[in-house]
């Protein structure tokens, strides 16, 4: 019993820390974002809430706060009210399974740095993420507006073509580490990260975890010079900020995701092993932002291309070039 | 195909390259409440009435501004002095409404009216927004500083008679004129 609760309370703290990590992380990643593109586009970006604009995440969020909750005549109401909630939740669920350190040993009782090591953690993640998309299309149906629903079609077509990619180029790693759960695909990484190993697996997912997050340049869905907003058009407020939320949280997770199959996860040299998770998922997303600040919006039917013609044929060479070398 | 996908690559590391670039350049940014850029003389902003070199006022209240104002913001009401010199008696333009296009600066015969480069002239209150004659008028000469119209108009005020104002001839006898 006591040894029950113990666990209990541990898996509670680590949820916390976890969750308020990403939180803060989510809201400054917002300010990140905001200054660097500033600078990508030599002006100086929000700096006007506390030196460098360091509250202005706090701004933010009092803004979205004190909001007005908007819902457009027509709506369905139970599923607008739920579809920002669909994408926020997935993208922290996702958290779930990243290790952030090895094994810690307190009091002769083995703690795994991890909220829960699943067996099929990264089919885990991948369900997550597919039903993220749920919320987009969900919420720009619901709002009864056609810009909305045409952003919400535009995320359920982008994500047929991606998911796969995404889950095909990860396959090479799977059959290099032997198991689906991102514990042992960031022991499997001990000599040598992944990277140096499946290039071409690291590009395709890149890339396909950017479609994913529904960033510049595949930012279809939103497209805010073709569709206002797209599926969050007619959400104002905190139904807004969760999706803001997500987008954020999930840029995060895609970051942890490519740390964890490609760049070893956790491990690195003198730092503690939190922090290079820190590190690598933050080099990640700055590098999301330089795209951003770089590339414009695919087409419909160039997203298309991509996705179908070019990604899915890559990833399942690498596949077989993958296997042949394990055979031989 | 594989010198396209050399060139697609080529051109997608060289627009890197450009914004990374402009990592390292210093914003063009100017940040406003702390540095004022200094405005050219006829920015059009806030209006004044201006007072010709000798310190009267210069409006004669020909209401040709308030004629002229696209949105009606100028008001006034004319009146004379003893020495029969029209001036305003009341003088109100709201810039509430204002679109500050200058158009009565170039309607005044007399360079009264002039708009200035003070564009912080906002207020909370709407009515406050409302300037009087009081608030309108300025002791200088704005951008004309040598233009005295009474010096230049053939009318005769007290201050000058026929024949002395400035480019003026003396006044003929038309009976000296006649067969």
């Amino acid at each position: 019993m006591w040894f029950w609760l113990l666990g209990y309370l541990v898996l509670m703290a680590k949820i916390t820390a976890v969750l308020t990590a990403v939180m803060v992380l989510a809201a400054y990643l917002v300010l990140v974002e905001r200054k660097l593109l500033g600078r990508f586009q030599v002006r100086y970006g929000p700096n006007r809430a506390g030196i460098y604009g360091i509250l202005q995440p706090v701004a933010d969020g009092i803004k979205l706060l004190l909001k007005e909750d908007l819902m457009p005549e027509g709506a369905d109401r139970a599923i607008f009210l739920a579809a920002p909630a669909v994408v926020a939740i997935t993208a922290l669920m996702m958290f779930a399974v990243v290790p952030f350190g090895p094994r810690l040993t307190i009091g002769g009782r083995e703690i795994p740095m991890v909220i829960t090591d699943i067996n099929v953690g990264l089919l885990y993640v991948f369900a997550l993420s597919s039903l993220g998309v749920y919320g987009v299309a969900l919420g720009g149906w619901a709002s009864n507006s056609k810009y909305a629903l045409l952003g919400g079609i535009r995320g359920a077509a982008q994500m047929i073509s991606y998911e796969l990619a995404l889950g095909l180029s990860i396959v090479p790693v799977v059959m290099l580490a032997g198991s689906f759960s991102l514990v042992d695909i960031v022991n499997a990484q001990a000599g040598l990260p992944f990277i140096l190993v499946q290039p071409l697996a690291f590009g395709v997912f890149l890339i396909s975890a950017m479609a994913e997050t529904k960033r510049i340049p595949f930012d279809l869905p939103e497209a805010e010079t073709e569709l206002g907003a797209g599926y969050h058009t007619e959400y104002s407020g905190m139904r807004f900020g969760l999706f803001f939320l997500g987008e954020y949280v999930h840029m995060q997770v895609m970051g942890a995701l490519v740390a964890v199959f490609f760049l070893g996860g956790w491990r690195g040299p003198v730092l503690p092993p939190p922090v290079w998770l820190l590190v690598k998922i933050v080099l990640v997303v700055l590098f999301m932002i330089w795209v951003r600040a770089t590339l414009p919006r695919l087409r419909y039917d160039q997203l298309m291309n991509l996705g179908w013609k070019v990604l899915i044929p890559l990833a399942l060479v690498n596949i077989l070039i993958t296997g042949a070398f394990m055979a031989a | 195909m594989i010198r396209a996908g050399i060139d697609i690559i080529a051109s997608i590391a060289a627009g890197f390259y450009t914004t990374g670039r402009h990592l390292f350049v210093r914003p063009f940014t100017e940040s406003y409440p702390e540095y004022k850029r200094p405005l050219p003389a006829r920015s059009r902003a806030r209006i004044i009435l201006t007072r010709d070199p000798e310190g009267r006022e210069r409006c004669v209240a020909c209401y040709l501004c308030s004629g002229v104002c696209p949105v009606n913001c100028i008001s006034m009401q004319a009146a004379e002095d003893s020495r029969g010199r029209r001036y305003a008696a009341w003088f109100r333009i709201n810039f509430g409404r204002c679109i500050y296009c200058g158009l009565c600066e170039q309607a005044c015969p007399t360079s009264a009216i002039q708009l200035t480069p003070d564009f912080e002239h906002i207020r909370r209150d709407l009515l406050d927004m409302v300037f009087e004659k009081q608030d309108l008028l300025v002791d200088h000469c704005g951008k004309d500083p040598d233009y005295d119209f009474y010096q230049h108009a053939g009318v005769v005020t007290g201050l000058a008679g026929k024949g002395d104002h400035i480019s003026e001839n003396a006044p003929v006898n038309t009976r000296t004129n006649m067969p």
